[in-house]
């Protein structure tokens, strides 16, 4: 048992009395009350828990709490400080993407790091960054059209 | 092994039939409930205005318009309420637009709220059988349109005009000629004291005036989705809740003899640990062993420490290659009777050509991603539920029944649900969290981790099918044999999704056809998944029936149109049964729109598919690549369906997406098996679901049709997998019997 510091959404939390193997995932939900992040497998299978650390997608039910040393951002850390929604959550919310929308924080945290490397992804580079993500009801169709749409919307705001 | 025949013929059009008899009783009294009876029991159940009628001032002064349970107006705004659990087929969204359209409210007006679960104002509240929308549509459009007239009334009384000058838009009451207009929030209290129209002068829209219905609307919760808020059962939580997890014997009977208790008391941010017996019910509560713990991950490592000592005397053997040899072996002797029709040995007899073949389907799991979990709490003798449950109404009388009290003193909370695929119509979740928490004494939120969702399913049964088929010299089919084997829970019913009924295809249309079953036994559970039966009778039909086809050298369009055969309702009076004519008219678009009969290279090919079920019309081409060492592209499937008029047209494209999706994931490489009665996989690492690289364009096509319109969540996928094998089969020559289809050597 240690006291972690954890930096999450730009805050920086002090936890007491936790024990550093901890899936991050567990601290996120049962700590910090951030569920957005979803348990699924548990073992790094499915995508549903996936969160950045220093901007890079990872699966926070298989990274112990106290290797997750980096600035750590939630689905509810990506809106801005007014909650205007980033490109990424808006074409989700255009294109009605989720059906039972479990997945989709996973989804959306995937395709936003994706999308910060890369402007202009093409479909094979979309297989590869969301192909770590389940989608069980089978929504992959609007995912890779939403990617494509945030794509576009965040090439247009930046020119 | 032993084995059980069984005589009981079903009906197939409710999927949930036979699984749920409350559930079909709740179809037929919504059916037989006349419009005077429907108006009487809203109005009354609707509470807003009886109290208006005896207080019409306290009304007036600013109470809310509330005529019945599923819209409530008042000076704030417009809420409406979606009574059915959603699990991701949209009904969140779809229910609540059918009362918009009727109520004439603008859609961006609406707030949408989960309704309270109460039989008394609802009905039966479930997420089944694609039931949500041809069971809710006729009550949901005249609860809107009895609102509608009561805020018109309303209106002639406040503007002192005739209510037949009034004209209502976009959430107000117009009096064109004077060019006045009131909105719904500023009449909603004086419409509460209106009189609740007669149901015969209630007028509905006609499909002309439509505008909300029929267009692209985006789900209600997206934008609660998008940010991560707390809309599911395992985002719960409450003051003092404590985190449990269940152990249970993975072969289905065992007890427990001894547990290291004492060890596990003893770790960190474990609570308590203690055995429960179960109550005899495998769908309510198994025996088993729960942690109490102060964190999830606590309940996950103590549950990872657990020793148990399992009695298996009584438990359950299964094993998927006993069953197997067993099918083989009896496929060619005779089973019960379930469907007889014409003069089969005859036909058989006079055939020009005899086809023969066996196919197999493995079990499969649900895989809903949101493994199961509830939040329990049980204080002063009454229970408060928080569940992602299909059934809310049944999680409520199992729980009660375990805890030996009243349903009455049980409250059950509607979350969304993280998928259901009909795993949630059963509520042995909730009967562990009310079994864990009454004996906690804290409130808990019970988590199965993946691996127990995977060994404690209530699984799709694999299944055996020996078929033989008659062509006459004609080439025509005219004589078709199927021995199903299937498995049973119980030592006299099959499992559900596992009876052949009177409407299974071909019966019916080809004249001469029998249908036999023999049921195994079997003991973990077996039940509904999505479209039950269907999903893999659709396979094994539409499968067959394209051997035959090849087998008479015929096109199989030409073949599927004959067996349709005249546009006719294949039983009279009911117009949920078979339409012919709408059968072959989605057979002859889809055929139309995927290119059907065009030249393909080598190695490719188109394979076309029909199937009814949840009294929907669907028909799918697949075009699909095969590689020399089996390695399958599914380019492109398009698909054709007749489900009457669309509600919301974005929900209704996504659940054909996700059903071929779900349908290619399935047929690709997903089973269950099982030895030493114990599920063989437990995770996604051994369960592999389609990712987003497999999958292939869908284009939808829907059939303009008034016929009344039915739901979605189901019938697009049985047609998917026959496609496909149909596709592989034109590609290559090789017919594909075995599903998944990885198990004769193909991959994505």
């Amino acid at each position: 048992m240690a006291t972690l510091r954890l930096r999450v959404n730009g805050e920086t939390h002090t936890l007491e009395d936790v024990d550093g193997s901890t899936p991050l995932l567990w601290v996120l939900r049962d700590e910090l009350g951030l569920v957005g992040a979803k348990y699924g497998c548990g073992i790094s299978q499915c995508g549903a828990c996936t969160v950045h650390v220093d901007g890079a997608p990872v699966r926070s039910c298989s990274l112990p709490v106290a290797a997750a040393t980096g600035a750590i951002t939630t689905i509810e850390g990506l809106a801005d400080a007014q909650g205007e929604l980033t490109p990424v959550q808006q074409a989700w919310v255009d294109l009605d993407v989720a059906q039972c929308g479990y997945c989709q924080s996973g989804q959306i945290m995937a395709a936003t790091a994706l999308l910060r490397n890369n402007p202009r992804p093409t479909d094979a580079d979309i297989d590869a960054a969301m192909g770590p993500n389940i989608c069980r009801c089978g929504t992959y169709i609007r995912i890779r059209a939403a990617v494509k749409a945030a794509a576009a919307n965040l090439r247009e705001s930046r020119t | 092994m032993s084995t059980l025949s069984y005589a009981g013929i079903g009906e197939t059009v409710l999927a949930v039939n036979g699984e749920l008899p409350a559930t079909a009783q709740g179809v037929a009294s919504v059916a037989k409930v006349d419009r005077r009876e429907f108006l009487k029991l809203t109005g009354l159940a609707g509470g807003g205005l009886l109290l208006a009628f005896s207080l019409p001032r306290a009304a007036a002064s600013g109470g809310p318009f509330a005529p019945n349970g599923y819209l409530r107006i008042d000076e704030t705004g417009v809420t409406l309420y979606a009574k059915n659990p959603e699990i991701g087929q949209g009904v969140k969204t779809s229910l609540p637009m059918i009362v918009a359209e009727e109520l004439d409210v603008a859609w961006r007006d609406v707030k949408v709220v989960q309704a309270a679960v109460d039989r008394r104002r609802y009905g039966m509240q479930f997420a089944g059988g694609s039931t949500a929308i041809p069971m809710n549509w006729e009550p949901l459009r005249r609860a809107g349109a009895t609102g509608r007239a009561m805020l018109v009334a309303a209106a002639a009384s406040k503007l002192a005009v005739p209510a037949e000058e009034l004209a209502t838009l976009d959430s107000h009451v117009v009096h064109e000629a004077s060019g006045r207009k009131l909105a719904y929030t500023e009449i909603a209290a004086l419409a509460a004291t209106m009189p609740v129209p007669d149901g015969k002068s209630l007028r509905l829209k006609p499909r002309a005036d439509w505008k909300l219905l029929g267009t692209r609307v985006t789900g209600v919760d997206n934008e609660a989705l998008v940010r991560g808020e707390p809309l599911f059962g395992i985002d719960q939580t409450m003051p003092g809740m404590k985190h449990a997890v269940y152990a249970k014997c993975p072969a289905i009977g065992g007890t427990v003899k001894s547990a290291n208790l004492d060890a596990i008391k003893a770790m960190p941010g474990v609570v308590d640990a203690f055995a429960l017996e179960g109550n005899g019910n495998a769908g309510q509560l198994l025996p088993g062993v729960a942690v109490v713990a102060e964190s999830t991950w606590a309940a996950i490592r103590a549950k990872r420490a657990l020793e148990v000592d399992w009695d298996e005397t009584d438990a359950g053997k299964d094993s998927w290659r006993a069953a197997e040899a067993e099918a083989e072996r009896l496929a060619g002797e005779s089973g019960r009777p379930v469907v007889n029709q014409g003069d089969v040995d005859a036909a058989f007899s006079a055939a020009d050509k005899r086809i023969d073949a066996f196919y197999k389907y493995h079990f499969v799991s649900h895989a809903q991603l949101e493994p199961q979990n509830c939040t329990a709490r049980f204080h002063d003798g009454a229970l408060e539920l928080w569940a992602p449950t299909q059934t809310p109404g049944s999680a409520i009388n199992d729980a009660a029944g375990v805890l030996g009290i009243s349903p009455a003193k049980v409250t059950l909370n509607q979350t969304r649900c993280g998928g259901g695929f009909g795993r949630r119509l059963y509520n042995d979740f909730v009967c562990e969290a009310a079994a864990i928490a009454q004996r906690a004494g804290v409130p808990v939120k019970l988590l199965w981790t993946r691996e127990d969702d995977m060994a404690f399913d209530l699984y799709r049964a694999g299944g055996f099918h020996r078929f033989e088929g008659a062509l006459d010299s004609d080439g025509r089919v005219s004589g078709w044999r199927d021995h199903f084997i299937t498995f049973t829970n119980d030592g006299r019913r099959p499992v559900g999704g596992g009876s052949l009924g009177p409407g299974v295809f071909p019966a019916g249309l080809v004249a001469n056809v029998r249908c036999e079953q023999t049921a195994l036994p079997w003991q973990h559970r077996c039940a509904a998944w999505r479209a039950p039966g269907s999903n893999v009778f659709g396979f094994v039909v539409g499968s067959f029936l394209d051997e035959l086809a090849a087998a008479a050298g015929r096109d199989p369009l030409e073949v599927l149109l004959e067996v349709l055969g005249e546009p006719r309702l294949l039983r009279p009076g009911n117009p949920r049964s078979l339409n012919t004519g709408r059968a072959a008219g989605v057979v002859k678009l889809a055929a139309e729109q995927a290119g059907w009969g065009r030249k393909l290279p080598k190695g490719r090919g188109l394979g076309l598919a029909f199937y009814f079920s949840h009294a929907g019309h669907i028909a799918e081409v697949a075009d699909v690549s095969v590689s020399a060492d089996r390695k399958v592209a599914v380019h492109k499937v398009t698909v054709a369906a007749d489900v009457g008029p669309i509600v919301n047209l974005s929900g209704a494209e996504n659940q054909v997406e996700g059903s071929v999706v779900d349908g290619l994931s399935t047929m690709l490489g997903l089973s269950v098996t099982f030895e030493n009665g114990r599920a063989e996989q437990s995770n996604f690492d051994q369960y592999p679901l389609l990712r987003i690289p497999a999958t292939p364009q869908v284009a939808v096509h829907f059939v303009d049709s008034d016929h009344s319109p039915t739901g979605l969540g189901e019938p697009a996928l049985p047609p998917l997998a026959p496609a496909v094998c149909n596709a592989i089969f034109a590609a290559t020559g090789h017919r594909v019997r075995t599903l998944p289809i990885s198990m004769e050597g193909y991959s994505a």
